[in-house]
């Protein structure tokens, strides 16, 4: 099969990803969504890999998997504390520092 | 298939490595040592681990290596200059992070609940901030210097995790706090992955990950250009995200104003070292001769980062977004260095970002001075006749801002017009017009708050100047005393900047 084929899905998941960034009001799902982004960037990785005969490609997504990983723990911790004192995860409701 | 090891060179490495050693040892304190002896362990332990990681980096100033630690970190001048930078803007920093006030007792409790109330009481302090802050050192340390996509990626998310954190620790008005800390985050790690998607088309254009390997393929014209495009343009967007230029800009007012202000400084004066430094590396190492492809495209990014940042900042009412506006004009003004694509812009550049770093710490230890009985006081309308209840504090901070406007003996002037003429030098007469233009612009909201604080009578609503503690008053007075003699008596920095700065290709 033709491995250019899996960098147009990543392209198509990337893009899905980066629209729901923009359109959706939840905190969580919007980090979904980046998350989202982030495996379409490793599906590159691995085809690019696959296309040049290379293994940096793989090597980097063990690296992504990781690094997204920190950024779940960061990212969680940071809703949660949010979520607590608004009961609410919505970006909307944070406002308060838009003049 | 055989396994051979890394070889590592230590000393190169070693500014670095002391650096995340004394961020284990603080999170090795925070786990062991009596809460009452947390907070001077933990500024002490900083402290050494700056002053070790000056030290060390100078015991190798003038050596240079590409392989340093195999071929992801390349040691040279311009790595030196960024590296050195950061250290001096962190441990100016960490003085004005060790003043407690500024943060939270407790950053897990609700605010308002009566968990926070007992912290208070029980006069805990956040004392993570402190090797938090030292990993983001490491982190910014490591960005400039990285010279392949894992390093970097991974440098850009260990010097931003942990300012995501710190954004969220404020100690007055804890809900905005929290706010700027999910903006942050949220918009972070969206460019982040902007950034990872363009790192994954670059090595499948050059089929390499290190710069070195790019700048071959762009000079032997061997890949398909579109991906060289797309990966050029996604990794900028990452990029240009951390300096806060103009499309990408969103994040900072919010994040400036809702953070603690002591981390405000910090984030807004070593981000843009690092961030900067990892901008000229890989657009003067690896896109140089694909210059056609991004030169106009930044120019109009500059121009347009510059304008609006000046523009915007005039309707400011608020000391921080204005100064959020105004390192966005900064960031502008900048861009312009890496425009030039030259020596003289490289030197510049390193000029600037020194000077315009410690001038932002100063100013914003300024800012934290300012208060009433509920915080931090950044209504510029309360600011009015400052300079008449407190001249001294009134007289630095005006002369922070004559430093951000670029006024002769500050310096602002010295960074400005160096950075200009390298722009015009290679070429570009708009990036001149809009830059002094925008200066202009600049000039005029600075010197209104100047006004404000010395010709305005003095509103009484309970806003005090707190006498500063020693450890900001070594903050303010050594940055003050940084710009005045940068402005003065610039010629042996720019020298030594001269002599030294260099990227190894």
């Amino acid at each position: 099969m033709n491995p250019y084929n899996y960098l147009y899905l990543a392209g198509l998941l990337f893009t899905i990803g980066a629209i729901g960034v923009v359109v959706r009001r939840n905190a969580i799902v919007i980090f979904m969504c980046v998350e989202l982004m982030l495996n379409a960037a490793n599906l590159a990785f691995v085809t690019f890999s696959r296309i040049n005969g290379t293994l940096d490609g793989q090597v980097t997504a063990f690296f992504t998997m990781v690094v997204a990983a920190c950024e779940v723990v960061v990212g969680l911790a940071i809703i949660v504390a949010i979520y607590r004192s608004r009961r609410s995860a919505s970006v909307d409701d944070a406002s308060l520092l838009k003049r | 298939m055989t396994f051979t090891a890394p070889v590592l060179e230590y000393a190169l490495l070693a500014p670095m490595l002391a650096i995340f050693g004394g961020a284990i040892i603080g999170v090795l304190v925070e786990a062991f040592l009596p809460g009452r002896l947390r907070a001077p362990a933990q500024l002490f332990v900083s402290v050494m681990a700056i002053i070790t990681s000056l030290l060390l980096l100078f015991r190798i100033k003038g050596q240079s290596s590409t392989t340093p630690a195999m071929a992801s970190l390349s040691f040279d001048g311009a790595g030196f200059l960024f590296q050195a930078s950061i250290l001096v803007i962190a441990l100016l920093s960490i003085f004005l992070i060790a003043d407690q006030d500024n943060f939270t007792a407790a950053a897990a409790t609700v605010p308002g609940s009566t968990e926070e109330r007992e912290a208070h009481q029980a006069q805990s302090q956040t004392t993570e901030v402190f090797p938090l802050t030292l990993f983001a050192v490491g982190g910014m340390m490591l960005f400039p210097v990285a010279t392949d996509l894992i390093t970097l990626f991974v440098a850009l998310e260990v010097l931003s995790l942990p300012l995501y954190l710190m954004a969220g620790l404020a100690r007055y008005r804890r809900l905005a706090s929290q706010e700027a800390a999910l903006k942050y985050f949220l918009l972070g790690a969206f460019s982040s992955a902007f950034f990872l998607f363009g790192a994954a088309f670059l090595y499948g254009y050059s089929s390499s990950l290190t710069f070195a390997g790019i700048q071959q393929a762009v000079l032997g014209n061997a890949g398909n250009d579109v991906f060289l495009l797309i990966g050029l343009a996604f990794i900028s967007v990452g990029l240009l995200f951390k300096i806060g230029a103009f499309p990408f800009h969103a994040w900072s007012p919010d994040v400036y104003q809702g953070s603690p202000t002591a981390i405000t400084a910090f984030m807004a004066a070593a981000t843009k070292v690092a961030a900067f430094g990892a901008i000229l590396r890989i657009f003067y190492v690896s896109f140089a001769n694909a210059e056609w492809q991004w030169r106009p495209a930044l120019v109009l990014i500059a121009i347009a980062t510059m304008l609006f940042g000046s523009l915007v900042a005039i309707a400011q009412r608020d000391v921080k977004r204005m100064l959020a506006y105004s390192s966005i004009a900064h960031a502008g003004f900048l861009l312009s260095g890496v425009y030039a694509l030259s020596k003289s812009g490289l030197d510049a550049s390193i000029f600037y970002l020194f000077a315009y770093g410690v001038a932002t710490v100063g100013g914003f230890a300024i800012v934290t001075l300012i208060r009433d009985s509920s915080g931090e006081v950044t209504d510029l309308n309360r600011w009015s006749g400052l300079g008449k209840r407190s001249p001294i504090v009134a007289s630095t901070f005006a002369f922070f801002l004559l430093a951000f406007a670029g006024i002769p003996l500050t310096s602002g002037f010295i960074g400005k017009f160096s950075i200009f003429s390298a722009a015009y030098e290679s070429g570009s007469l708009a990036i001149l017009i809009a830059g002094v233009l925008s200066s202009a612009i600049a000039a005029f909201f600075y010197i209104r708050v100047i006004v404000l604080m010395f010709f305005k009578d003095p509103v009484e609503d309970g806003t005090s100047v707190v006498i500063p503690s020693a450890l900001t008053t070594i903050t303010i007075t050594i940055s003050a005393l940084i710009t005045l003699i940068l402005g003065v008596f610039p010629a042996p920095l720019v020298d030594f900047i001269a002599s030294t700065a260099s990227f190894l290709r």
